[in-house]
């Protein structure tokens, strides 16, 4: 278990800062296919897990001038309100058209990244 | 800034939350893309795209606290851990030139965006399991 959780904490820390990303995409099929964890409650303990590596990640990238608090403001409040429409939604939907789409996004968006 | 330019970074910025709010990651995946759009480097979008994650989480974990989906003791223990592989990341990153970096980033994007096609095409994706 503790083992399995450090190797867990230090792929998503790396991923986390490499990328600009929280690490819950490492956290969460980790909790679920290394600890047996039920799919809500990992994503649950991936979102308190994630505070603490985001804020160690701007802390180190502050330090070297690369955060922009304008932007990040931009689009972090009105996304504090899009994740309690998420998670609620989480609780009663199966969520498989919300699947769907975001994969169509995230694809356009790599398409788009590797094109521009 | 334009309005469309804000209109734009709102409607994302929202989209970002859903995400993270649904799959219990932080909205990094598409803050990234947003800001680089903005006109910010590659570098520069994933330093503040992890500042941008924190009001994300905090809602979040707010709201699934109220669920009773967090396990504190886990989320401690793997956010203090990260830390160690988050300094490591920065030390990676910076090193990295900006167009490698960039095409790492859209790896990463096709690879997310492969998984949860995958997971759509079963019977439930994995939110929906108890």
């Amino acid at each position: 278990m503790a083992l399995k959780l450090l190797l867990i904490g230090l792929v998503a820390g790396l991923f986390s800062t490499v990328f600009g990303v929280g690490g819950g995409i490492v956290i969460v099929p980790l909790l679920i296919l290394l600890l047996g964890f039920g799919s809500k409650v990992a994503t649950g303990t991936s979102l308190a897990a994630i505070g603490i590596t985001a804020l160690a990640g701007t802390i180190l990238y502050a330090f070297e001038g690369h955060v922009d608090v304008a932007h990040a403001t931009l689009v972090g409040l009105p996304a504090a309100a899009g994740a309690i429409v998420g998670t609620g939604v989480q609780q009663r939907v199966s969520g498989r058209a919300l699947t769907l789409a975001f994969a169509g996004l995230l694809a356009s968006l790599a398409v788009w990244l590797l094109v521009a | 800034m334009s309005a469309s330019t804000v209109v734009f970074a709102v409607s994302l910025g929202f989209a970002a939350g859903l995400l993270a709010g649904f799959f219990g990651v932080g909205g990094g995946i598409l803050f990234v893309p947003t800001l680089v759009a903005l006109g910010l480097s590659q570098l520069d979008a994933e330093a503040t795209s992890l500042l941008a994650i924190l009001p994300t989480v905090a809602a979040g974990t707010w709201r699934q606290r109220h669920y009773g989906n967090v396990r504190w003791r886990t989320a401690l223990a793997l956010g203090v851990v990260s830390i160690a592989g988050a300094a490591a990341g920065v030390q990676i990153a910076t090193a990295l030139p900006e167009d490698v970096l960039r095409r790492f980033f859209a790896v990463l994007l096709l690879g997310v965006a492969a998984q949860l096609a995958w997971r759509s095409r079963r019977a439930a994706p994995y939110p929906s399991q108890p």
